[in-house]
């Protein structure tokens, strides 16, 4: 690989459906390192700003810029949604099929994948259909299939969500690890504990703009807005 | 590994399902083969020519169209008008006439009609007429239902006009016993099928052997003129076979519960 | 009544004594229909799946025809295949009519629509769950058709099953086709058409009873074998 694919820049993008926007205009710039952290209430459009950046979501106004061809950014970026989507696979076979997609050797992409699940601590669970793993293995499966082909990107949506504080830690330590080893992280969480512990930078969401930005350590509490005070104090927020 | 085996199941069948000795096909009515006499004749045809006759089972009228598509390499029917219609446009080098059998009037045990005392075929489709008794007739092109037309015609009654009585089920000669029995009607059969029918319950033969009711059975060779695939050397053989006297003697032979069913009457050339 | 226990023992002397005769065209219709729904499977398989992840302008009438093609006349089928391999007809090069390769094209016909409707509904709602991931990993369109007919294999089986039930049981388009010609194309279905016109009507029923317990037990081995494949590779 060449090169990073970042800096990410929006300029004026906006997602729209059915006549709404959903989320922008919004200029922002995601730069080579570090761990952005998406907070805002529910429908803020913290999900159509990380489908937006990904890709998932096409841009109905501005423009989603990559410092490579995007077909090229295409393939080194990962997304873990929010409830893990299963393939109808064992464990080896979702973690492996990245690599499949992108013509690695069936044996090399198998040998791989087991080292992934080991890494995320699956190792036990190799031939076990995806279907049959509790809430946090599911996600760890997620992440390990979302790493495996060590993209320059990785957006999360909620990973934590549904977890108890056990699953979070160890999803959390995959997370840091994957930042020591080079790997941008783009994150939505409801969870403020996790902002602290993570972010260098954070965007407060609130009716589809990003209302305060702040970077740096300890960024979250650098929020000045008395709406993103508000929000981070548990207030609610609209 | 199951898709790799079911296709090489799959394969294995493809290719089990092309091989044959030598074969050619003839198209022949429902009544030839339902009398059984097919199965008496084709195992002695095999013996002797080394030859497997393929038989497609339809009326005369289908088996003419076969032939005429070059779909047949033979045809073996019973309708002289049709066979010679055939011939005269080319579609057969020739007809060769092989043996006959009879048709006969069926119907319900009591025979409502009174059918039974009539002076001839034609008179008892009157009776059954005039006393509207259900009738069910083939309408379906066949060698029998052109013979029955052919009856109404000379008893001066035309079929388009009758009541619901008369029923055109469009259909096989067993399938027409099947649904004369069903409505306690009057049919016409050739006598082989009627015989073999296995569904009698309380029908019973009631009318036969008035002349007009022979029913001639005959050969023809589809013309390689028209489609040089059809088989001409092993048509000749089997025409040669059909005419001899090893299958007079077979056919003369054939009877059913005692009664003759058909009668050779080939000539030699 | 009387002539259904009559089926019902005809069929099992028939089964009992393994006669020569019903093997052999019971053995011919599962080589017909098995073969057809293969092939049929291989067809409409993938073009359900395309259909289900492909938007394009007139996607929806090729869905509507192709569910209206599912009640297809077999009997339609069987005229036109007869026509076209007709020696007068477009293919009649090749000979090919009143064999059971005929019997094949024309099952092939009837099957396919049945077994791409089928597949098509069970890779929708596949492809609604895998959707966002397989976009996400940024799958060619043939590779998201090929995840999708591979995890969807157990429902897919459904769908080929469905399509032997209609090939097996299937006599309007053989019967034209294949003429029921004895020892060359006679297969449950038409032997039981054929016995039925000669008005032995045990004899039919209980070939239809060997017909269905045929097809039973298809469709047990089938699930077995898949289940077999379960306990075994997960």
């Amino acid at each position: 690989m060449v090169g990073s694919i970042l800096p990410l820049r929006l300029e004026a993008a906006a997602v729209r459906r059915g006549g709404n926007r959903l989320v922008g205009p919004v200029d922002l710039e995601i730069a080579a390192e570090g761990v952005t952290i998406v907070i805002g209430p529910n429908g803020s459009g913290k999900t159509s700003l990380l489908r937006l950046m990904h890709g998932l979501e096409r841009a109905a106004e501005g423009r989603v810029r990559w410092a490579v061809p995007e077909a090229e950014a295409r393939t080194r970026q990962a997304y873990v949604f929010q409830n893990p989507i299963l393939m109808r696979r064992h464990v080896l076979g979702n973690i492996a099929y990245p690599l499949l997609v992108h013509g690695v050797h069936r044996a090399e992409a198998r040998r791989r994948a087991a080292d992934w699940a080991v890494k995320v601590g699956l190792g036990e669970a190799l031939e076990r259909q995806a279907s049959s793993l509790s809430g946090g293995e599911r996600q760890k499966l997620a992440l390990a299939r979302a790493l495996i082909r060590q993209p320059d990107i990785l957006f999360l949506d909620e990973p934590c969500a549904n977890l108890d504080g056990r699953a979070t830690r160890e999803i959390e330590a995959i997370l840091v690890a994957a930042r020591d080893a080079g790997t941008r992280i783009v994150m939505a969480t409801h969870d403020m504990g996790q902002a602290r512990r993570l972010a260098t930078e954070v965007f407060f969401l609130l009716q589809g703009q990003v209302h305060e930005a702040a970077s740096g350590h300890g960024s979250l509490g650098r929020l000045a807005t008395p709406e993103a005070r508000a929000f981070l104090k548990g207030d609610i927020v609209e | 590994m199951i898709r790799h085996g079911t296709i090489a199941f799959a394969t294995v069948l493809l290719v089990a399902a092309g091989v044959r000795a030598e074969t050619m096909r003839v198209a022949v009515t429902t009544s030839f083969h339902n009398s059984g006499l097919s199965d008496i004749l084709l195992p002695a045809i095999e013996r002797d020519l080394g030859l497997d006759v393929q038989l497609l089972v339809v009326g005369t009228g289908q088996a003419l169209r076969l032939g005429r598509a070059g779909d047949v390499d033979a045809v073996l029917v019973h309708s002289r008008r049709a066979e010679e219609a055939f011939v005269a446009s080319g579609f057969a080098t020739h007809r060769r006439e092989i043996m006959y059998n009879d048709f006969v009037l069926i119907g319900p045990g009591h025979d409502p009609a009174g059918i039974a005392g009539a002076s001839g075929a034609a008179e008892a489709l009157v009776r059954i007429a005039e006393a509207g008794a259900p009738f069910v007739s083939r309408g379906d092109d066949s060698g029998t239902h052109e013979k029955e037309l052919a009856l109404w015609r000379a008893a001066r009654r035309n079929p388009e006009g009758f009541g619901t009585w008369y029923r055109s089920v469009g259909s096989g000669m067993g399938a027409a016993l099947n649904t004369a029995r069903a409505m306690n009607a009057y049919t016409m059969s050739d006598r082989a099928s009627w015989l073999k029918f296995g569904n009698k319950g309380d029908m019973a033969l009631l009318y036969s052997g008035d002349p007009t009711l022979f029913n001639q059975y005959a050969y023809l060779p589809v013309n390689p003129e028209r489609h040089p695939h059809v088989k001409g050397a092993p048509g000749r053989r089997l025409e040669e076979w059909l005419t001899s006297d090893r299958a007079r003697v077979l056919i003369d032979g054939y009877t059913l519960g005692g009664d003759r069913l058909f009668t050779h009457n080939a000539n030699a050339e | 009544m009387n002539e259904i226990l009559e089926g019902l023992i005809a069929a099992a002397r028939l089964v009992a004594t393994l006669d020569r005769d019903l093997t052999e065209i019971a053995a011919r219709s599962l080589q017909v229909s098995v073969t057809a729904v293969v092939i049929a499977s291989a067809l409409g398989m993938p073009l359900g799946a395309w259909l289900a992840v492909n938007r394009f302008r007139w996607r929806r009438h090729v869905i509507a025809v192709m569910n209206a093609l599912m009640g297809l006349p077999p009997v339609v089928v069987g005229l036109v295949v007869y026509l076209l391999l007709s020696r007068s007809g477009p293919f009649g090069v090749f000979g090919l009519l009143f064999t059971p390769t005929a019997m094949i094209v024309a099952q092939v016909i009837v099957v396919t629509p049945l077994v791409a409707s089928i597949a098509h509904q069970a890779i929708r709602e596949l492809w609604a769950d895998y959707h966002d991931l397989l976009i996400s990993i940024h799958t060619t369109k043939s590779q998201r058709v090929r995840a999708l007919l591979w995890d969807g294999r157990r429902t897919l089986l459904t769908a080929a099953l469905a399509g032997f039930g209609r090939a097996i049981g299937e006599v309007g388009a053989i019967m034209i086709v294949g003429g029921n010609i004895d020892h060359a194309t006679r297969v449950l279905t038409t032997a039981i058409a054929l016995e039925t016109e000669k008005g032995n009507l045990a004899l039919a029923l209980g070939l239809g009873f060997v017909l269905i317990a045929l097809a039973i037990a298809v469709n047990i081995l089938i699930h077995t074998l898949s289940r077999t494949e379960r306990a075994s590779q997960w």
